[in-house]
Parts: structure tokens; sequence; C-alpha cells
């Protein structure tokens, strides 16, 4: 293992890199198309029921690469990640805090999906609230991605990311535009989070995970550091 | 013994993934709610009502299975119903 | 309008002679009677629990159901629905029951029930308190429309009159319920009472199967429960002797329109409109046409009015009902079209905002009656309309807007078809005739308790 390990970054490590970023672009789908649900959109070929399967369905996918991407992260013998991190927030010693955002986005997508599986026992008013989660749980594992991404700026990173995040800022604010939340002060609110998030995102990203030094200042334990700098292409921090 | 497809129209807010499902029985008012034909489904009906009633987002559509209610106010006479 | 009817003054019994009053025997002009005078007129309140033993399977509260059952009561708040079924279906359920008397009365032309409470609540909770007997219920819960103060102040002290005297007697509350129009509706009483809004719910479950808190609830008019407290002391036959077969009994009407002294009448079923005018000291204006059974009713054409017999026998070929017992007279001097298009907005306003047949549907309704109304729009869409609302929502009161603007199409096509070729008439911007309170749809959820408790 440890052979492995000093020779360069592991299979497995590529395989969490690329699952994350798969993730993210299907829990985008998701979400994008949970929206285009209840907006009731539909064409001649893509009937609503077509368009509600595809949204379940890739919320399922999602979950699919999701649960991969924590086995790889687990074996990956870089980092010393347990099982129990990918459900317990910030706990972890790897970058707890940014590894723990990576918990909650997965709690909070169980919850959405467990409750749908259930949901005529769990009734309609109960079930719809569970899965107001969706708009928590997306930012949330964007902001997972970026802190405990080791190539957090390479372009094709940032270019799917980016594109992502205009998908479901497009997604989200159609959705308050067209009257939901029903309380207009509570729109309002919801508009400004996401114009805030927004914000946060551009003057954030430059300082943050695009910075200098970035890995020490996310968590990454000091055992891990010196061992880091020679790992990743491009010989960026992890 | 017959089953029948019947909406909840507190319920219903017009998705219309039912009518899409159901043709032969559901059709769309002007204003996107469906117009339920209640008679006793044909055989190779019933798994398409199934199908349709399990992809209405609010359970709206509701299949029963039971003797043809009387009209309201239905007193004494109202048989049971079991929903599917 | 007044809320009392000016009546006779009447034996000290109804002697099975007599034909009316039955419910109005003893009514004062102002006040109510206390339950002494009540007593002296009508004698006291058979106690099912001591009465007439039990003979084989028989309880006593058995005999009364099968005694309603013979007298052919039916319900008084529009419906018409035999009593006496009802109380089966709760007696036979497992748990116990709770009686619900309806005097909530969200008709703006409806005022007998409040009248009821106001003049002689006695009869009302007599009746109450029978059938709670009859079914096994330990609890009565009487409701009363939030506006109607007096009705409200008259049967809280006639609960607490009876406070002292009936130990075994189920516990007696109640309750004011919100003013807009469908609040009176069934289920959504009982929605109200748990702590939801005023607001029809969705059956089955029937209120008599699962009601209120999940226990099977019977909800009767207060007039109707009144009718019981006199059959239980004189018997279903004594009923019977007025009326007709398929409609046995006296019922309270309230009259308004152009009359003398429009009010709460109490008549026999099979009674013509003419000798209910003339109790109401006869027309002051020519009458144009009537409006039967309140605004989910029917229109009766002028020239039908002079033969007309209040009875389902007489007015089902007519397509129009009684309902709870409302006649609104229309003058000449008033445009029914406009009238119609009024009160079928009114409709529309008052639903309960749940279902979207009945919320697009009675809109779409009002506006093609109001296009008519201003002339260029024929009234055929109507048609089309109307059969895309009827029976699609959850509860009746789309199919009874439809039934207001079918009749009116029906009673008074000359005019609709004058005012699609023309427009407005002169008398279409005259002040509404047809009573249209301000009633928003109150959507709180019940509020606590208020009034006499035992």
């Amino acid at each position: 293992m440890s052979l492995l390990a000093a020779a360069g970054p592991s299979a497995y490590w590529y395989l969490t890199r690329a699952t994350g970023a798969v993730s993210l672009l299907l829990l985008t789908l998701t979400v994008v198309l949970g929206v285009v649900d209840v907006e009731r959109w539909s064409t001649a070929a893509w009937p609503r029921f077509v368009l509600d399967a595809l949204h379940r369905n890739a919320a399922l996918l999602a979950l699919a690469f999701v649960t991969v991407h924590i086995i790889t992260s687990v074996l990956d013998s870089f980092a010393s990640i347990p099982l129990l991190d990918a459900f317990v927030p910030f706990v972890g010693s790897y970058r707890p805090f940014w590894l723990g955002l990576g918990a909650v986005a997965l709690d909070m997508l169980l919850a959405i999906i467990i409750s749908s599986l259930v949901r005529a026992r769990l009734g309609y008013g109960a079930w719809r609230a569970v899965h107001w989660l969706a708009y928590a749980s997306w930012p949330v594992a964007l902001l997972h991605g970026f802190g405990t991404g080791s190539d957090a700026n390479s372009t094709w990173l940032l270019v799917l990311s980016g594109l992502c995040t205009l998908l479901v800022l497009g997604a989200t604010v159609t959705r308050v535009l067209s009257g939901w939340p029903a309380n207009p002060g509570v729109r309002r609110a919801a508009l400004g989070g996401t114009g805030a998030f927004s914000l946060f995102m551009i003057v954030w990203l430059p300082s943050g995970p695009l910075g200098p030094d970035w890995a020490r200042r996310a968590g990454t334990p000091s055992s891990l550091l010196s061992h880091s700098r020679s790992r990743a292409p491009g010989a960026r921090s992890r | 013994m017959s089953t029948r497809v019947r909406v909840n129209p507190i319920a219903c807010e017009a998705h219309g993934m039912c009518a899409e499902l159901l043709p032969e029985r559901i059709s769309l008012d002007p204003w996107g709610y469906p117009i339920v034909d209640g008679a006793p489904l044909r055989g190779e009906e019933v798994e398409h009502a199934v199908r349709a009633a399990r992809a209405c987002p609010t359970f709206a559509l509701l299949l029963e299975r039971d003797q043809p209610r009387a009209p309201r106010p239905a007193g004494a006479g109202s048989a049971g119903s079991q929903r599917l | 309008m007044s809320a009392t009817a000016p009546v006779e003054r009447p034996p000290a019994r109804p002697s099975p002679g007599a034909r009316l009053p039955r419910l109005f025997a003893g009514i004062t002009a102002e006040g109510a009677l206390t339950l002494e005078e009540h007593i002296a007129i009508h004698g006291p309140l058979p106690d099912l629990l001591t009465g007439a033993g039990r003979r084989g399977r028989e309880t006593p509260g058995t005999l009364l159901i099968h005694e309603i059952q013979r007298a052919g009561l039916l319900g008084r708040g529009g419906a018409g629905f035999p009593l006496a079924a009802k109380l089966r279906a709760v007696a036979e359920r497992r748990r116990r029951g709770i009686v619900v008397v309806n005097a909530s009365e969200g008709e703006p032309a409806s005022l007998k029930d409040r009248t009821l409470l106001e003049a002689l609540p006695h009869l009302v909770l007599d009746g109450a308190l029978l059938a709670a007997q009859a079914i096994g219920s330990d609890e009565v819960i009487v409701c009363v429309c939030e506006t109607a103060r007096e009705a409200h102040a008259a049967a809280r002290a006639a609960i607490a009159e009876r406070a002292p005297l009936e130990r075994r007697s189920p516990r007696v509350a109640l309750r004011t319920v919100p003013a807009h129009y469908v609040a009176g509706q069934e289920s959504a009483l009982i929605s109200y009472l748990g702590g939801g809004p005023a607001l029809p719910g969705f059956t089955p479950p029937m209120p008599f199967e699962q009601g209120l808190r999940r226990r099977p609830t019977l909800v009767s008019n207060a007039e109707t429960l009144a009718h019981v407290s006199l059959i239980a002391r004189h018997g279903a036959d004594w009923f019977r002797q007025i009326g007709t077969a398929e409609q046995p009994g006296s019922a309270l009407v309230t009259l308004s329109g152009p009359v003398a002294s429009p009010g709460v009448y109490e008549i026999e079923y099979g009674a013509s409109l003419a000798s209910l005018i003339a109790a109401a000291g006869g027309t002051t204006r020519h009458v144009r046409g009537a409006l039967l059974g309140g605004y989910a009713g029917s229109w009766v054409p002028g020239d039908r009015l002079d033969s007309l017999l209040l009875s389902s026998e007489h007015l089902g070929p007519l397509g129009a009902a009684l309902g709870a017992g409302i006649v609104l007279l229309l003058s000449d001097a008033a445009c029914p079209v406009a009238e119609t298009a009024r009160a079928a907005r009114w409709l529309a306003s008052q639903s309960a905002g749940q279902c979207g047949p009945c919320v697009f549907g009675l809109d779409a309704l009002a506006g093609s009656v109001e296009d008519v109304l201003r002339g260029g729009a024929p009234a055929a869409p109507i048609g089309r309309l109307t059969g895309l609302i009827a029976r699609r929502g959850a509860c009746g009161h789309p199919d009874g807007a439809v039934n207001l603007v079918v009749s009116a199409l029906r009673a008074f096509a000359e005019e609709f078809d004058d005012h699609a070729r023309h427009g407005p008439c002169e008398r279409c911007t005259r002040a509404a005739e047809l009573p249209l309170p301000r009633r928003p749809v109150d959507r709180t959820p019940g509020r606590a308790a208020a009034g006499a408790r035992r």
C-alpha cells in the first residue's frame, strides 16, 4: 500500500475526483429537472411523466456515483478517511470542515431520496418539506467540492462547476420568480440568498481554494502536507 | 366487483401526468385539471391506472375497488372502498 | 328584514287537530322562551333513558329513531336527507358518536336557524339531546354563525338554564363558526371544530363514519332537530297530519323581497306560495321571478308563481326545490340577468379555493354571465361551461352555482337573449336586490371554544 502511495496519485484519487465531478453534474441535472417538473413544462416529445421519471432516475444515479465517490475516498490510503466521516460531519482529521460539508450534503440527499421512496406512507406535506432540502444540499455539495478538491483550479473543473452553478442558479431563480414560496417576503429572501451565495463564491474562490497554500488552510493534516507537494499533477497542493 | 379511478379534487394540483398515462379515462379541462371517466376499468387498463396513480405527485389520483357510491348526501347506503 | 314571524297566539299545547303553528307555537316578538315557558307550551322533554321500557332488543333510542323514520322527517338544511337513516348510520358504528347542531346558516338569504335559536332555543336543544341519547352519544356541539350574536347569546343562556337539571344528559358545548358560505358544509364544519379551517374536506370517509376526532358524527340542521323534539312528544302520526306524503310536516321558510313583512314563516309542505305571500302581508311590487332554495337554488319565472305549491312534487318538474326553506322574490324593478351575474360572481368569491374546477370554473361562469350582461356575447357557451364544472369539486358548491345560472337561462331566456343582443337594460345599474354580504373566506383554523360547557 505504502509503495503504491509513494508512486503518485492513486487510482482511487482519480476515481474520487471523477465520481465527484460526475455527481455534481448529475445533481445539477436533478435540480434542473426538479424545477422543470414543478413548473409543469413539457412538450409532445417530452411528456411530464417522462421528465418526472428522468428527475427521479438522475437523483438515484447521482447517489450511485456518490456512493462510489465515498468508497474510493475511504480506500484511498493517502489520507485517513474512515467511512463514518461520510455520514457524520466535521469529526474527521482530513480537512474536517470541507469534508464534513460533503457529509451534510449526503445526509440531506439521503433524506430526500428515502422520503421519496416512502412517500405514500409519509404523506404529501412532510415529503414536500423534506424535498426542499434539495435547494440547500446543492450549494453545500459545491462548497465541499471546492474545499476538498485538490485540483480545484484545473480549468475543466472550473468550467464544469461554473456551468453547473449557472444552471442551478437559473433553475432556482425561475422557480422563485414563478411565485414560490408563497410569501413574497420569503421569496425576496430566497432571491437575496441566491444572489449572496453567488457573490460569495465569486469573492471567495480566488482567495480560497484557488489561492496559495489552500491545502494547509483547508485543514490537511501537517503530516500529509509535505507528501502532497509532489503528488498531484501540476504540483498543486491537495 | 369493479375498479374505478377517482380524483381527489382538493389534493389535485393539475400536474397532468395522469392524463398522459391513462388517456382512455382521463382528459384535461381548459384549466389543466383532470376530467375522470368513473366507469369501471377494463382489465388491461388497470395496470396503467395503477401506474398513473403512482405517478401523481400529490396522491390525488385514487383507485377504488368497490360498488358504485351513492350520490351525495350518501348516507347509510355507501359501501366501503379499498384503496389500491 | 325582521327575524321573527308574526304569529297568532296559539293554544297552550298543539292539539291533534290544529295545523299551524307547530315550531313557532308561543313564539314572542322579541326574546327567547325560557325553559319554563317552553315546557308549558310543549310539555316536558321525554327522557329516553327512563322512558318506555325495553321490549326485546328495542331500546328507547331505537324506538325514537323508528318513530322518526315513520314520521318521514327529512333534513331541513337543504339536502333533504332522511334523518332516521343518518341516525341509524351513526348509532350502528362502534365508537361513540357526536351530535353537531348545524345552525351556522352561511346562506345570506336564510334566517330560520338563527331565529330558532334566538326565540326558541329549547326546542332545538331538546331535539339535540334526544338525538344524542338515541345514538348513544355523550356530546353535543351547537354551531352558530359568528355574526349571529343574539342567537349565540340566547343559546348560551338556554344551555346554562338546563345545566342544573340534566345530570345524566350529554354535555352541550356552543361554538361560533365563520360566516363564509361553505363554512356550514358538513365536512367544513367538522374540519373547523377539529381545529382546521372551515373548508370542505374530501369524502370518503363520510362524517357518519369518521367525523370529528375520528368519531362517527351526526351533523344535523337546527330546524330538523327542533322537529325531532315535537315528534318525540306527539308521535309520527301527528307529524304526518300536515304536509305531503313525500314531505310530511311543517317547515320554516325565509321569505324576502317585495313583500310587506319579509321574514321567517312556518308553512306546511304543499302550501301555496300565494298563501305564504298573503301571510307576509302581500307583495309591494309586481314580482318578476323567485329564487327558491337560495343561491345554490333555482329561478322560477314570475308567470309560474301564482299557482306554485311549495313541495318537491310540484317544484321538482320545474327544476326547483325549497332547499333550506328559502324564497327570494325579485321585483320587476330588478334585472334578473344582472342579479344572476352578481350572485354568480359572489358564489365564485365564496369558493373555498381548494379545487381547480371550482376556482376557475366559477370565475369563468360568472364572467360568461357578465359578458351576456354587457352585450355582444351569446348565452350558448355557458352550457358548455356548466358541463365542465358540475360534480368536479369536493363539495356541492360549484354544482349550486351551475344550478343558479342554468335555471336563470331557462326562466329568463328572453331577458338573456335581449341582453346578449342589446347590452345592459335600464334596470341593470340599480342597486342589487339579492343580499350579497361581503364574506371573505376565512381560512384560519378553528379558534378556541367559546360558550357554555356543562
